[in-house]
Formats: C-alpha cells, structure tokens, sequence
C-alpha cells in the first residue's frame, strides 16, 4: 500500500494533477482513496491532495506518507516529518531543500522545454511512474483520454520528460482490482439521487455541497432534469416543495448555512406533507465557519431544526457506494412518507474520490417498498383524508377531476385553514403515525470487529471507514474492539446499539465535532451514556492514525 | 357565459374588506376562460390576501409568508399545463418576499400575479407595509418614514413584460386586467389597490376612487420609457391599466433542450441511462 501526498498553493493544478493520478491507477488495477485538503481561496494558500492506493479496497485516509511531492517550502516544511525516512521527497532543485529523501526533478525547466510552462504537474507524474515502476502507456493513455487535444502534444511531451528524469525506486504489487469505478461523495450522492427518481432539482451554490448542482446542471438536458439555481436558499427549497406538490421528485442541497434559511419551509414540507430530500453537505460552522473543511457538526440541528412538530428522516451517508443508494433510498422514502428526508454528507466525502465495486442502478432504484395499495375514502378527493397509516393518498393536481389543497396552517382533512382543537390534534396524531411504518424501514447501524468486543465505538457517516480499518488495526494487535457504524441516525434505530453495548466494558464515541453529538443523541434516546468520546474539530478529517492513537490515551490497547 | 365551474366560500374577511371584490372578479374571470378546476393552481402565501385560495374550488398552494413566488413558479416548472396564478399581499410579496418578486420577474416563468396592495398590514392589525404612504402631517396611523417601494417601477427595472394596475373598487377594470395577464405568455404582474377597512384611515374606497385614473386610450404600452414615468406616477393621481406588456421567451421557451410538450413530471429516464453513464467512471 502506499500513501502519497501532493502539496503547493491554489492554482498550480494539484486537483487537476491528483484526478489524472487516479485515473492511471485505477486503470492500472489499484483500489484508491484520495482525499482533498483545499482552502477557500482561487490563488496562493496551502493545499494539498492525498491519494492512497493498493491492491486491498481502501475507505480511509492515514498519516504516514511514502511520497511527498512538494511545489513550494510551505508543502515541505508541513508535511516533512509525515514523510517516511525511507520515503520519497518529489521537488524542483530550484527549492535547494537538503532533505536525504529528495529526489531532485527539474520541474519548472521540463515544463517549460515540453512546451507548456502549465504542465508541472504531468512531468511530476512521469517522475513518479518512473520511481514507482509503472507503465508510461498508462499514463499517456489517461492523458489522451482526458484532455483537450489542442494540449495533448505538450502533456504527452511532460510526461515523457518527468519519467525520463525519474529514478526507480518501489516495487509496486501487480493491481487486481477490476470493474472499478472511480468517482466522489458528491458524484455518487448525484447519481443516487438519479437511480431515485428524482426530476426537480433546486439550490443556491455554497461549498461544500455546489458540485451537485454543478453535477445536475451538467447532466440536466441528458436526464430531462429541472435543475435551477435559486435566488437564496429559502427560494432552493420553497421550489422544491412547489415542484413536490406538482407532482414531480424534488430534492435541494446546502451545506449548514444555507440549511439554516431552510428552516421554515422544512416545517412547511412537514405540517403540508410534502415530499422532499434535503442534502447538507456538512462543513464546520457556526456561520461562515470554515467554507471549504469538514466536520459532523449539523447532526443534532437536522434532527431538531424548526419549530413544532412533525416526522422527518435523517440520514448521513457512510461512503462513496453507501452515498449512491442511501440518495436513491433517500428519494424514495420521501415519497413514500410524504415527509423531509434531511441526507447528511459531509466535505470530506464529498470532495475524496474512491474506486468502489459497479454500482446497482435498479437495485437503488427500487430499494424502499411500495406502499401497499390503500383504498381511497369514498366521497370526495380530500388531500389529508385521515389513515391508519398517517400518510394520505397523494394525488398530482391537473391528473384527475379533483383539486387538490395543501396548506402551511393546521388544516382540515380537505387542507383548508382551522382552529378546531380536535382537527388539530388528529393531525399532529396523523401526521406522527407515519413513525411507526418509518421504524420498520430503518437501518441498524453496520457492525465490524470483535465477535464480544470489550471496547465498543460508534460513529457516524464519513469516518466510518478509518474507524472501521481502526478496529481492524487493533484487533490485529489482539484487542477486543468492535464498532458500530450509523447511517440512520433520526429515528435512531437501537437493537443492535443495546445488543453490543451490554458485551462492552467502554463505549466510545468517535466524532467530527466538539459536543459529541452522537453519544448525546444516543443517551437521547435509549439512556445510554458513552464512557468517553475522541472528538476532533479542526476541519481536517480524522484519519485511522488520529483514532488508533486517540484510543491508546484513553487506555484502549496500551502496553500490549 | 359558459357554465359556472367556479364559486367562491364564505371567507374570513373583514365584512366590507377589498378582497371579496377582488375574489368575485377572479372567480368570474376563471369561469369566463372556461378553465376546468383541476387545471387552475391558485397560490397564496399568507396574509389575508394569500388566503383567497382556500375560498375557490380551484387547486390550491396556501405557503409560507412571502415564499409564494418560487412555489408557484416550480411548479409551473414541472408541469405547463397548469394555469398558476398568485394572490398575495404586499407585505408578503413586496416585503418578506422581496427578493422573489425581483428574481422571478427575471425568471418569467409563465405566471399570473395579483398582489393586493392595501398598503398596509392587515393580518397582523395595522403596521406599516412597503408601499404605505410616506409620513405626512395628514397621515393616520401607518406610514412610512422610509421611502414607499415603488413595485410597477421596480419591476420594469427587472425585465417584466406584463406591468399593470387596477383597483379593487373598479371590478370591471380588474377583470380586464386579470384577463390580460393570465393570457399573457410570460410573468405578468397586476397590482390590485384595495381598501384595508379595518386599519388603513387614509387609503380608502373613497380615496382610490377619487386618485385613481384609466390610462388614456391613445397610452402605448409598449412604450417602456412612458411605463417608467407611469409607474412612478403615485398621489394626487394614480394610473390604472396595463403599463407595459411585451413579448420576450419564457423560462420554459428559453430551455428548449429540457422543456417540450411532455409536463416534467412525466419525463422519467430509463435506467440505462445512469447504467451508460456510471461506465464512464469506470
């Protein structure tokens, strides 16, 4: 396995250069995980790419570096004592470092003899075919494939440059892997959406959450989407409420602070039982926070937000495959209930970019149960006619004589305007019925590790996987470690939380915030009280590393 | 006249209020075009104008204060074949909904919009809205310090192509006007006068009727520079009548890779579609 890093400031093309890296070697075979470290910023800063491959499926990012390619000082000096003392250090002489790891590649001068001074990033990755024993037709290929051809001739000519100045120096495994597809959170959160059903799409840009409008823009004409970009946020999801009455399959997405203008309406969706998923695309707040980092902060404020009462979903996605049908799950589930699906993702996976098995468009597509048939009431159509189930059957206005009414006030069962106090609490009761068919379709929280763990972790959406490769990691060790991974958090499903938690001797929350949310959702409601937490909320992405050590402070496997 | 396929319900207005005109005028110009029931979408926000819809045999969208606009406009969106018409107020569309009202104008999705201008807050008894008249030593109760917003002006700055006017005392006006922008193929926005008789002193039946005059004959509404001075035209006298209406491609007209004869809501893609496209990432 190795793990290599590629640092310097906005605008030298890093994104550019780690996308056509992964290319190569998932077409050479290899699993990848490659994570994005960006500032918020179009110029200048500190950002840096991580890119992990090997011949073994990967969901985690780790610390310790075999490669560090360095544009500038800034990317050596942060990341140097990451690098392993047998490792690689991939810079311009022109740097002057005095580091024994340096392999010295004239980057600035290649570039420039390839006849495209732009090109810096493809001659670094000629050198790093070369030092890590790789075909160069692989990555001619990608090249080919991947870009305009009017530059073509000049990154073919980098590329060759870079491998010829490179030096053997790995030996890599053959990679095995096949069939893979290599994509982000957010293109899978996307294509899920799709696999879903869903035709409206409406927001207003706000990182980390833009590249799925920027997706379904792209793709609108293709899919025969509405894709509009709103005027605010509150605009986003009034849209898709009123496409949702219309009868079309509506979806809007944010990340916390635009989630925050949603408010209201997310009330509205609920009292007017209208059907809508709503994805927040998680980064660290309050306010403006950090714009373009990552964090697991919204967590209780989408099980919470708005006033009054009313029944909402609320899923955080795990990985990029998890991602793809719990979108499509998501989707099919709002229409179901007629309720808010609030989809919970997160900078981290969104933006990291992974090779996972083919994904299943029909399985997606049909992976929440109809409803069964429901005889309609006799009488005329009434859009909130009272059921055992709580949910109403739902028509599309314009498709049958009937008209068809829904209202933000408390409403009759015809959705016009009351006060009656019995009307009011037969709909608060309708509309909370709906409760009881969700908890039938929860997911229990997936479970890895010890068969009777005596440590016992539960986390939540993105760092599932370093938790999970944590386990392993200390199992291997000999512990007795287990770990519970959610992605239905709201309702909280908890058959197998209290299963586990009797074996265990410590449960620890592992978190992406600073109030532990989970553990405090967790002793919400069931009781249980977490022994301890590992909490991390700098907005960088705990890695396997962080949690294995975070462990050992708390006494979890020390001294054996 | 065609069958009457549309009524009206008892209300929850004021008795004497400007809205029963304005809800009668509607209902009669729905049963003149002859629309069926189930094609009208009538959407309000909330306010006591907003509320027209639940007294209408009509599809009805009650929302949330001042977020009429991009409901209404969605689901026009998704499906064409709906004739969506708005009623709301001026707070709720002027004020909370501010900065719908000018997107939407840009927007020009195919929608009628009818906004009961009281110039005044009727719901919640009496404060100031935007277009209540500037502070004055004649002013009673309500009135702006600030400068009064200037809706028909506004909206010619945003690109409407349907700018009128009318009075709630003036039925066979407001129908007219009515009639005009519910035809018209684009956004078309009508601002209704109307009599607050529970709060509103100085805006009275009797005061409109008195301020209020017909555009003249020989008025061009093409003429977007005559609109202009018209619309700014607001005091001792106050035009009534279309300002301005032009023909420029609707939201729908200007997309024609998405929108055609097939409502969105009927548009689902075959699976292999995402199956083709996911073998792109492989």
């Amino acid at each position: 396995m190795f793990n290599l890093c590629i640092g310097g400031p906005a605008g030298y093309g890093i994104e550019t250069m780690a996308g056509i890296f992964e290319k190569i070697l998932q077409r050479d075979g290899f699993y990848v995980f490659s994570m994005r470290d960006f500032m918020s910023r179009i110029r200048g800063g500190h950002n840096f790419a991580q890119v992990r491959f090997g011949t073994e499926p990967l969901a985690a990012h780790i610390d310790l570096l075999d490669i560090l390619i360095a544009f500038d000082l800034t990317t050596y000096e942060q990341h140097k004592a990451r690098l392993k003392p047998d490792g690689l250090l991939l810079a311009d002489p022109e740097l002057a470092l005095t580091d024994a790891r340096l392999l010295p590649v004239p980057l600035k001068q290649l570039a420039k003899e390839a006849g495209n001074p732009r090109t810096l990033g493809v001659v670094c990755i000629g050198a790093m075919m070369k030092a890590l024993g790789m075909p160069l037709a692989t990555a001619e290929a990608v090249l080919a494939d991947t870009l305009n051809p009017k530059l073509l001739d000049s990154n073919l000519n980098a590329v060759r440059l870079g491998y010829a100045n490179g030096t053997p120096k790995f030996t890599l495994a053959q990679g095995g892997a096949k069939n893979q597809l290599l994509l982000t959170g957010a293109e899978a959160m996307a294509m899920g959406a799709l696999a879903g059903g869903m035709q409206f799409y409406s927001a207003y840009p706000m990182s980390p959450a833009t590249s799925l409008l920027t997706f379904f823009s792209t793709h609108a004409a293709e899919f025969q989407l509405v894709v509009e970009q709103a005027e605010d946020e509150i605009a986003a999801i009034n849209m898709a409420l009123g496409a949702a009455y219309a009868g079309a399959t509506a979806m809007t997405g944010t990340s916390g602070g635009g989630f925050s203008l949603m408010v209201e309406a997310l009330g509205f969706a609920g009292i007017a039982e209208l059907p809508v998923v709503i994805a927040d695309v998680q980064r660290p707040g309050p306010a403006t926070g950090l714009p373009t980092r990552t964090e697991q902060s919204d967590l209780l404020f989408m099980c919470f937000a708005s006033q009054g009462e009313f029944p909402r979903m609320v899923i955080v996605v795990k990985d990029h495959a998890d991602a793809f049908y719990q979108t499509a799950r998501a989707v099919q589930l709002s229409r179901k209930y007629q309720i808010p699906v609030l989809l919970l993702s997160d900078q981290y996976l969104a933006d990291s970019a992974a090779t996972i098995a083919p994904l299943d468009v029909r399985k997606a597509g049909s992976s929440v149960q109809p409803l069964p048939g429901q005889a309609e009431a006799q009488g005329a159509y009434q859009r909130y006619a009272i059921t055992p189930s709580g949910i109403s059957p739902m028509r599309t206005p314009g498709r049958s004589q009937a008209v068809v009414r829904v209202d933000s006030d408390e409403h009759t069962e015809a959705g016009t305007i009351t006060e009656e106090a019995r009307v009011r609490v037969q709909m608060v009761d309708k509309r909370a019925r709906k409760l009881d068919g969700l908890a039938a379709e929860l997911i229990e929280p997936t479970y890895s590790g010890a068969e009777h763990p005596e440590v016992l972790l539960v986390g939540f959406g993105s760092t599932t996987g370093a938790i999970t490769e944590a386990v392993s990691r200390l199992n291997l060790q000999g512990h007795a470690v287990g770990a519970l991974a959610f992605g239905d958090v709201y309702p909280l499903p908890t058959k197998r939380l209290e299963q586990y938690w009797k074996q265990a001797k410590a449960v620890y929350s592992i978190e992406q915030n600073a109030t532990a949310q989970l553990a405090k959702l967790i002793r919400m409601e069931t009781g249980l009280r977490c022994t301890d937490s590992i909490l991390k909320y700098d907005g960088r992405q705990m890695s396997v590393d962080e949690i294995v050590t975070g462990l050992h402070a708390l006494g979890v496997g020390k001294g054996r | 006249m065609s069958e009457m396929k549309f009524q009206s319900t008892e209300t929850a207005w004021c008795p004497g209020c400007g809205n029963f005109d304005i809800l009668q005028t509607l209902v009669g110009v729905l049963n003149d075009l002859a629309f069926a029931p189930e094609e009208v979408l009538l959407v309000g926000g909330i306010g006591q104008a907003a509320k027209l819809n639940q007294y209408v045999n009509a599809n009805g969208f009650s929302g949330l204060h001042g977020r009429s606009l991009p409901a209404a406009v969605a689901a026009k969106m998704v499906n064409q074949n709906l004739k969506v018409i708005v009623n709301s107020g001026d707070g709720d569309s002027y004020g909370e909904g501010g900065n719908h009202f000018l997107h939407n104008i840009r927007r020009n999705v195919d929608i009628a919009h009818f906004v009961h201008d009281n110039q005044i807050y009727g719901l919640t008894k009496g404060q100031t809205s935007p277009t209540s008249d500037p502070c004055s030593d004649t002013n009673a109760g309500a009135c702006n310090l600030n400068k009064p917003f200037q809706p028909l002006l506004v909206a010619l700055a945003a690109g409407a192509t349907f700018v009128a006017r009318s009075f709630s005392g003036n039925k066979e006006h407001m129908a007219r006007m009515m009639k005009a922008a519910i035809l018209h193929k684009g956004y078309a926005l009508v601002d209704i006068l109307q009599p607050c008789v529970s709060f509103n002193k100085v805006n009275t039946f009797a005061y409109y009727r008195e301020h209020t005059y017909e555009l003249e004959a020989e008025y061009d509404p093409t003429d977007i520079k005559a609109a202009v001075l018209r619309s700014m035209e607001f005091g001792a006298k106050i035009p009534i009548g279309i300002l301005y209406q032009a023909q420029a491609p609707t939201f729908h007209q200007r997309r024609p890779e998405i929108f055609d004869e097939t409502p969105m809501i009927d548009k689902h893609p075959a699976p292999d579609k995402l199956e083709a496209l996911l073998r792109q990432y492989a």
